[in-house]
């Protein structure tokens, strides 16, 4: 694992020395004359959990959404490869929020694999080699029983895991996590996270997780980085829960050292 | 052209119903208009564009009007060419903007079919349209069928190449923005498509009755299946079901053949939501 922290609280400006990394420089996102994001510098080296906090209103979607080139932005997003030899924009995995989809729609975990991996038409036919290597993919998530089932008919985790396995093909050189705020227990959500720090150190994934529940957080990132249309503070877990900006923004929430014991079920604050 | 049809059905159907040739060519006609409505409906209903699309048969009604008064263009591709450019603004629009989409196809729909009321009405000869409100099946001329048999080939090509895109955005717009899907341009490639279904198809069903044929197959066929090969198979069987029995009845029964179909979609829809239970869990 590469433990290759900056200073507390300072932007990463470390060069990436013969490390295969992802770096989000100068993103500015503005909506209307509204600022959104202002001069965000992220530096991600490859096999590191990067956990985005921040209220809500604090711009960690809509980060996500520059990243994946869903909203205009300026800034670029650059990925250099171990031996320098690839570089340019990375392949990114994503995982939604939420999916606001019908919940009575006939579409099967295969068909949106399907639809998401091959350009064979879904509605005429499903190869037995497609089928396997849904299957193969599912079993990285433990979801390998889940290919003929319904997508409505999926409990908030499973749904999660599905989405999971399919930001996972092809292996992407930079996962976005879009923590769901309800909808998947407590138990689905460490089953989750055990599944992806496995996955991160079999394939050195870089990985940036949007997460509302702190004490998760602190348990499986590498850094964390608290938002507020800027970066305000950038460390390891303990540093910026430790750091008295973090305190301000969360509240009574984060008072203690120990921050998972006070938010089992963290409910964000609107102010800040 | 379509002598070969014709002596097919003479000798495959000994029956009075097709003896006439309008009824030969209605056959024909929906025979491939309605598993087109039955692909189609699938994403209507799957992407909740129930009221857009309703909203395309007021924008082909407008193409009408323009089509017949401007002179310079057959009735046919005025309709044709404006429900095109109508379908696109509306999702051009839909996407640029942060009103609400319901909104939005409200504004156009009622401008569209104000203004085609407008062009209809004026110098008072309003009448010779109103056939278009309920439209008529057995006026299908053969060249329409062949143009008919073009735009059907056409769409099924198209449904290889877009529907895996266009069941990603039905499930999540980022999703398909992460898997570098254009959706803009998908949106406006399917809307497109569904746009030239209805404006081949009005003149027969009627600006009333359009849109229950591409919600009703689906609607119907969502009831029972899980996944979208199943989907896509029970709602084309919906489909040319219930045009071929519609058919059939409103020339025993002597009723308006477009309202007839869909009743008997209507039939099928209640039936399979009344079973709904056993096939979808």
């Amino acid at each position: 694992m590469i433990k290759k922290y900056t200073h507390n609280c300072e932007k990463s400006e470390s060069d990436c020395q013969r490390l295969c990394c992802t770096k989000i420089e100068n993103f500015n996102v503005a909506i209307g004359k509204t600022q959104i994001l202002e001069d965000v510098n992220i530096h991600i080296h490859c096999g590191e959990l990067t956990a985005l906090i921040g209220t809500n209103g604090a711009g960690k979607s809509t980060l996500l959404k520059a990243i994946l080139g869903e909203v205009k932005h300026s800034g670029n997003l650059k990925y250099f490869d171990a031996k320098g030899v690839r570089s340019g924009h990375p392949c990114i995995g994503y995982v939604p929020q939420y999916l606001n989809f019908d919940v009575s729609t006939p579409t099967s975990v295969l068909d949106i694999f399907m639809a998401c991996v091959t350009s064979i038409p879904s509605w005429l036919m499903s190869p037995g080699k497609i089928r396997s290597r849904v299957s193969q993919g599912l079993e990285k998530v433990k979801a390998g029983h889940l290919i003929d089932r319904r997508l409505g008919a999926l409990s908030g985790g499973e749904l999660q895991r599905i989405l999971l396995a399919l930001a996972l093909d092809p292996i992407p050189d930079l996962l976005l996590l879009d923590e769901p705020v309800s909808g998947v227990d407590q138990n689905g959500l460490e089953l989750f996270y055990d599944i992806v720090s496995e996955l991160r150190e079999k394939y050195d994934l870089s990985i940036i997780l949007v997460s509302h529940d702190l004490g998760l957080v602190e348990k499986y990132a590498d850094r964390v980085i608290l938002l507020n249309g800027r970066v305000i503070c950038n460390g390891t877990p303990k540093e910026v829960f430790n750091d008295d900006r973090t305190k301000k923004a969360f509240g009574m929430l984060l008072s203690g050292q120990n921050a998972k014991e006070k938010t089992g079920s963290v409910v964000e604050r609107e102010e800040l | 052209m379509l002598d070969f049809w014709y002596g097919l059905v003479s000798n495959l159907l000994p029956f009075q119903w097709v003896e006439h040739t309008f009824m030969k060519n209605a056959l024909l006609a929906v025979l491939l208009a309605t598993p087109l409505f039955g692909i189609v409906s699938t994403m209507v209903v799957s992407s909740r564009m129930a009221f857009f699309s309703d909203s395309l048969g007021h924008g082909a009604f407008t193409g009408i009007a323009i089509g017949t008064l401007v002179g310079g263009l057959s009735p046919l591709w005025g309709t044709i060419l404006f429900s095109v450019a109508f379908a696109i603004l509306i999702t051009v629009i839909k996407s640029k903007s942060k009103t609400s989409p319901d909104t939005i196809i409200g504004v156009f729909a009622s401008t569209a079919v104000a203004l085609g009321l407008v062009m209809m009405s004026f110098g008072g000869g309003f009448n010779k349209f109103s056939a278009f409100l309920i439209g008529d099946l057995l006026s299908i001329a053969p060249s329409e069928v062949v143009m008919l048999f073009g735009v059907f080939v056409g769409i099924i090509l198209l449904w290889l190449f877009i529907f895996n895109k266009l069941l990603i955005i039905s499930i999540n717009p980022s999703l398909a923005a992460s898997r570098g899907i254009n959706t803009l341009l998908i949106e406006i490639l399917f809307s497109s498509a569904l746009a030239v279904v209805v404006a081949m198809t009005i003149h027969w069903v009627g600006l009333l009755i359009i849109n229950s044929l591409l919600v009703l197959p689906a609607a119907a066929a969502r009831n029972i299946t899980i996944n979208v090969r199943q989907y896509h198979f029970a709602s084309v069987c919906f489909a040319v079901f219930s045009g071929v029995a519609g058919l059939i009845i409103s020339y025993y029964l002597n009723t308006a053949t477009g309202p007839t179909i869909v009743l008997i979609s209507a039939m099928l829809f209640f039936a399979t939501f009344t079973i709904r239970g056993r096939f979808v869990s």
